[in-house]
């Protein structure tokens, strides 16, 4: 049929032309159009119900499930467990090429096999040569070995500990000072060498003389007993008197021809004791001797110096116990200073500075001046009193006092008519009162003297003995006790003069006969003496219990102990032998 | 030395710091044995002391027998020992 023929069913709209002609859209989407377009969710964030963005708009229109398993899935494997079907029956129909050897029989049912290529499997092995192991080695020399041992005790670290300071103090020093040492450098190494040459003597020297000093107190064994605890039980039964204990004699070769001039105990080492030796005869004058002495060895000096006129005074200074001020017979002076090594004096007076034109008879050390510099006194027969101070390396003089007969006191004019000069020969200085001091005279007067004014004379003795000497026994406790000995030839007496007055309360022979003592001293400590004679020789005893004791206290009296006792008691004993005559100024 | 010449020492010996005698006037045997001995006694006295107080230092040691007395005085590098019969 060509023609079309239009069929108009029955129910057909019927629309007029313009109504045929309008256009009416449709749009076509894939929405699903039963798809919900609103849903809303709650969101817990925004705690708040929101509408989802996107709709799933699958429309499902038809679904059929199958009913294939996967063979090696679990359903699969129950229902052949059920059924009790052999696995592999699909195996020769997917058409492998060969047949594989050891498959099918024994391990069915196990999963672990090998797996190997399906298609073309194929093993081959082949085996290399192998190299024929060889063995090299080598050995060093060993190091060499050496034991060991050491311990580690505490003085050992700290020993090293010093060392290691002493190191670093050095490194520094060596920084600061590197040009100046250069040269001090290479005089040091030629004193090493010759050390190490020298004799194995002179490095034990300080050992030695430790040993040394056993010995003798061995050797001297009862002495040294004695002099610590022996007291004669006898002077109990004397009242007054008592004894002299000889104890140690010290004696040098070299000292022999000459006489002991003057004796000095060291205030800081109280067993130390200096003896000036040289003559007292004016035609016998030769050379002179200063030797100092430990109580601990009485066998060796221990400091030796030799001078060129004798030594006449000599004086240790009271702090500074190094320093020795020494008078000699030539009227000079000189001062040695016991830590040096030489055998000069450190400083000595000549003509040119004041030195005295005769014998110097004594010396005191002073207190340091306003300076600091030290500074001691000499006295002479030349009538002058002269104050030394040692002034950076000099000694410098000055003049204190010219003394004269009369009893005037001038102070040295020139171009006048000398007054007769009196000798001065001794002198001693207030305990307390620097600048006061008594000089004593060969014609037997004391004159009081001060520095600063040049007063006049107080008082007048009469005494015969050259060798007099105020001394002062210092025990324990700071009472002092005055006691006068006076040395006739080979005697010691003891005289107290709180007690008698004229007789003595000891008399002892102390040295040998031909032999005159010349000197004595007491030691501030120990209650021992040292007596020097003509022959070089000094002795030393040791005073009994009753020479030492302090003066007897009333009962319910308190006796004011100390020197103002004794200063007091000596003057009421001065006052009663003044003679009257003389014009007497009030103590001060 | 002098210290021979004293009275009534018997001897005296100078050890090294290994205790080697360096100077004697004993015999040979005597000297060995003397040192040898003496050597370690010093070095134990030495270090009981200094262990009690490290600043301290042995100064001598003296030990006094029915028959003599023996001496050591121990220094940095030698050692002296006297022997010396006490009672003369």
């Amino acid at each position: 049929m060509q023609g079309k023929v239009l069929v108009k069913p029955a129910d057909q709209l019927d629309l007029s032309e313009a109504e045929l002609k309008e256009e009416f859209t449709r749009v076509l989407t894939a929405n699903n159009p039963h798809a919900p377009q609103n849903i809303v969710r709650y969101s817990f964030k925004e705690r708040s119900y929101k509408p989802i963005s996107s709709v799933d708009q699958l429309a499902i229109h038809f679904v059929l499930e199958g009913n294939l398993l996967h063979k090696d899935s679990d359903e699969a494997r129950r229902q052949r467990a059920k059924q009790e079907i052999p696995e592999d029956t699909g195996d020769a129909e997917e058409g492998a090429g060969e047949e594989r050897p050891d498959s099918v029989d024994v391990k069915s049912g196990k999963m672990e096999r090998k797996v190997t290529n399906q298609f073309n499997y194929s093993e081959r092995a082949s085996q290399t040569l192998n190299n024929p192991p060889r063995e090299r080695g080598c050995q060093t020399e060993p190091p060499p070995r050496a034991k060991f041992s050491a311990t580690a005790n505490q003085w050992e670290i700290y020993d090293a500990y010093v060392e290691e300071l002493q190191k670093q103090e050095q490194s520094k020093e060596k920084q600061k000072t590197l040009v100046s040492k250069k040269e001090e450098d290479k005089g040091k190494k030629k004193m090493t060498t010759c050390s190490q040459n020298s004799d194995d003597i002179t490095k034990v020297a300080k050992v030695t003389k430790i040993i040394e000093r056993m010995v003798t107190q061995n050797t001297f064994d009862d002495i040294a007993q004695d002099f610590k605890y022996f007291e004669d039980a006898s002077d109990e039964f004397r009242e007054q008197e008592g004894t002299l204990l000889p104890l140690w004699k010290f004696q040098y070769d070299k000292a022999k021809h000459l006489s002991v001039t003057a004796l000095c105990w060291n205030q800081k080492y109280k067993d130390l004791f200096a003896v000036g030796l040289g003559s007292y005869k004016f035609t016998k004058q030769g050379r002179g001797m200063l030797l100092f002495y430990s109580l601990k060895n009485s066998t060796y000096p221990e400091y030796i110096f030799t001078t060129l006129s004798g030594v006449m005074c000599l004086d240790i200074h009271k702090q500074l116990s190094s320093l020795v001020a020494v008078g000699f017979y030539d009227g000079s002076v000189g001062v040695y200073n016991l830590k040096e090594e030489g055998p000069q004096p450190i400083y000595k007076s000549t003509a040119k500075m004041g030195k005295h034109t005769d014998p110097v008879w004594q010396v005191k050390w002073q207190k340091d001046d306003i300076d600091n510099n030290h500074n001691f006194f000499s006295i002479s027969s030349d009538g002058r009193v002269v104050l030394w101070t040692l002034v950076k390396n000099e000694l410098v003089f000055t003049d204190i006092i010219r003394l004269s007969v009369e009893g005037s006191i001038s102070n040295g004019q020139e171009g006048m008519q000398l007054p007769a000069m009196a000798c001065g020969t001794s002198f001693d200085f207030h305990q307390q009162i620097d600048y006061l001091f008594l000089i004593g005279t060969e014609e037997g007067k004391i004159h009081k003297v001060s520095c600063s004014d040049h007063s006049s004379l107080l008082y007048c003795f009469k005494f015969c003995s050259v060798c007099f000497k105020k001394s002062g026994l210092n025990l324990l406790t700071i009472a002092f006790i005055f006691y006068y000995f006076s040395l006739r030839h080979i005697q010691v007496h003891v005289f107290d003069l709180s007690i008698n007055k004229y007789e003595a309360i000891c008399q002892q022979a102390v040295a040998a006969k031909k032999t005159k003592l010349t000197h004595i001293e007491f030691n501030p400590v120990y209650p021992i003496i040292i007596v020097g004679d003509d022959r070089g020789y000094v002795t030393s005893l040791k005073l009994s219990p009753n020479l030492r004791r302090k003066p007897k206290e009333k009962k319910g009296q308190e006796l004011p102990k100390g020197p103002e006792v004794e200063v007091a008691k000596m003057e009421k004993l001065l006052s009663l032998l003044r003679e009257p005559d003389l014009t007497v100024n009030p103590q001060n | 030395m002098s210290i021979q010449t004293h009275k009534g020492v018997i001897g005296t010996i100078v050890v090294n710091a290994e205790g080697i005698p360096i100077r004697t006037t004993l015999d040979n045997s005597t000297t060995v044995q003397y040192a040898g001995l003496l050597h370690q006694l010093t070095m134990k006295a030495r270090s009981t002391v200094r262990d009690i107080d490290p600043q301290n230092d042995l100064t001598f040691l003296r030990i006094r027998s029915k028959k003599h007395e023996i001496m050591v005085a121990p220094d940095k590098e030698y050692l002296l020992i006297v022997i010396q019969n006490p009672s003369e």
